[in-house]
């Protein structure tokens, strides 16, 4: 179970390279020729206005727009070299986990929340050890610890993301999708969230979509920026945000638009 | 001319009001009226004999329906294994799979079968377990029954697993739970609840059905084991007794009725509470 640092010890500096990817919703494209590299064991995020296609974009990574109907994908998305239509989805989504926008713990307890990802995936070991670790890596298990077997439900927002962050890290992805995450919740449980992917930047990679630019700035080590559903300008944050290259990028992060 | 504008609205405003409060009124009332009924003429045939005595003869007083009441709950039970399992695969399938032109062709024909008259059902029922076997039997009974909750609870079970937000499903998928697994562990059991309520209501609707009955399941004066005789139940027995011309018989007629519609009105409110209490819980 720990293909996330085992892989990076492999030495792939990248761990998603997509070429050419052109993504149709019906006959309505979205995103346009988008070639990115994404680094291994670092924060990328993805920063432009509504409708940019960076939510779209995020869940091809997973194949999770497979599951909408009438989609076409063109291009390749190549996960440490392997094309991700060629690996199994359901294999695919155990190495490449996501957390969406609202927080989408299921009606059940704390700790079969975060067993879910191990029991489908036929994990066979001391569950309850690995529920504590993926809850401590998402910096929740003091807070629960003695209501394992509580609902979900009974936990506030801030606290119900970082179940889904626990849950999701539970099957040790080598890669975390983060849509939005911290959009629906408080800046206490803003700034927890934050502190946590910090501390899993090393064993895990992650790409964030974020609305917020200080989010982006603070939190990330690369950032792209995506305007239409073409990926402008892509590089270290911190010369996105003190010397971009493009004017709209400039435009952009400079708050003109968007 | 305004002031009479004015005592004109204010009028009509308050005959609307008294009318509609009058129907609403009379609707609810309907109910009270039915029960009352049924208690002030069966209530004093209700006694212990009632439920656990065979029909007597034609011409002796006394006796129960206790053959009914089990043969009721025979054919209910029949009703569910063959139904429940169809109703609930099918209402998985429409809220789950489909394509757009074969999902509504389902939903169209389910919706059309729940229309059919139950005497025509009772009638198809006839023809394709009584007539092969040329007797009436228990199980052509709850063959019958089954087809008709079989619609009922095809429409719940997809209501309640619609119910469902996608980003359930999601959250599922995201971890590497195929669609099968996704349903059956986290889908399934979040709307239990309501599915589970949506057959026991299925259940409760067919229960006074009496056409369907009259042709398959007939009537029984005995106990009747197994399930390839003609069987006893509390709606076929109203009928028989209600329109004999004996006083005791129309006496034990209301008292079926009033054990009929207790049994379905605590079905009805007992399941509707305890769906109402697991929302607010889980919620």
């Amino acid at each position: 179970m720990s293909s996330g640092s085992q892989t990076a010890e492999k030495g792939h500096a990248v761990r998603f390279e997509i070429v050419n990817l052109d993504f149709f919703y019906g006959a309505k494209q979205a995103v346009f020729g988008l070639n990115m590299k994404v680094p291994t064991n670092k924060v990328t995020a993805l920063i432009g206005p509504s409708g940019c296609g960076k939510s779209t974009f995020l869940r091809t990574l997973n194949r999770m727009n497979d599951t909408i109907r009438n989609t076409r994908v063109k291009g390749q998305i190549l996960l440490d070299g392997n094309d991700v239509y060629q690996i199994d989805s359901v294999r695919l989504r155990r190495r490449v986990g996501m957390v969406f926008q609202r927080p989408n713990p299921f009606p059940k307890s704390i700790y079969d929340n975060v067993a879910y990802g191990l029991r489908v995936n036929g994990f066979k070991g001391r569950l309850s050890d690995l529920v504590e670790q993926s809850l401590r890596r998402a910096a929740l298990w003091e807070e629960v610890k003695d209501y394992l077997h509580k609902s979900a439900f009974a936990l506030s927002g801030g606290q119900q993301q970082r179940l889904c962050i626990a849950r999701a890290l539970a099957v040790d992805p080598e890669v975390l999708l983060l849509d939005e995450p911290c959009s629906a919740l408080d800046p206490v449980s803003t700034a927890k969230i934050e502190e946590l992917m910090f501390q899993l930047k090393d064993s895990c990679t992650m790409v964030i979509v974020t609305h917020n630019m200080q989010q982006a700035a603070r939190a990330s080590d690369y950032t792209a920026f995506m305007l239409d559903g073409h990926l402008i300008e892509h590089n270290e944050t911190s010369k996105i945000f003190t010397t971009p290259k493009d004017p709209r990028t400039e435009a952009y992060i400079t708050g003109r638009f968007g | 001319m305004n002031q009479l504008r004015m005592v004109w609205r204010k009028t009509l405003n308050y005959v609307m009001l008294t009318l509609t409060g009058v129907a609403a009124l009379g609707v609810v009332s309907v109910l009270f009226l039915i029960l009352g009924y049924l208690i002030f003429n069966g209530g004093s045939s209700l006694n212990l004999n009632f439920f656990t005595q065979l029909p007597k003869p034609v011409g002796e007083t006394g006796g129960g329906m206790a053959n009914a009441i089990v043969g009721s709950l025979k054919l209910l039970f029949l009703a569910a294994i063959l139904g429940l399992p169809v109703g609930l695969m099918a209402g998985v399938y429409l809220a789950e799979f489909g394509g757009k032109t074969f999902s509504f062709v389902i939903r169209y024909t389910t919706d059309l079968l729940n229309g059919v008259p139950s005497i025509v059902i009772g009638i198809f029922a006839y023809s394709l377990a009584v007539l092969p076997v040329k007797h009436f039997s228990t199980f052509a009974g709850g063959v019958a029954l089954a087809i008709m909750v079989i619609p009922i609870t095809v429409r719940s079970t997809e209501e309640f697993l619609k119910s469902i937000p996608i980003s359930m499903r999601e959250g599922a998928m995201a971890l590497g739970a195929s669609k099968w697994k996704t349903i059956a562990t986290v889908i399934l059991p979040a709307a239990s609840g309501g599915i589970l309520t949506g057959m026991l209501l299925a259940l409760a609707r067919v229960a006074g059905e009496t056409a369907p009955l009259l042709f398959t399941a007939f009537s029984n004066q005995f106990w009747s084991p197994g399930w390839g005789q003609p069987i006893a139940s509390l709606p076929v027995m109203i009928y028989t007794y209600a329109i004999a011309p004996y006083d005791d018989w129309h006496r034990q007629a209301w008292a079926a009725g009033l054990v009929l519609l207790t049994l379905v009105l605590i079905a009805n409110v007992g399941t509707r509470m305890l769906l109402s209490r697991g929302a607010t819980r889980s919620a």
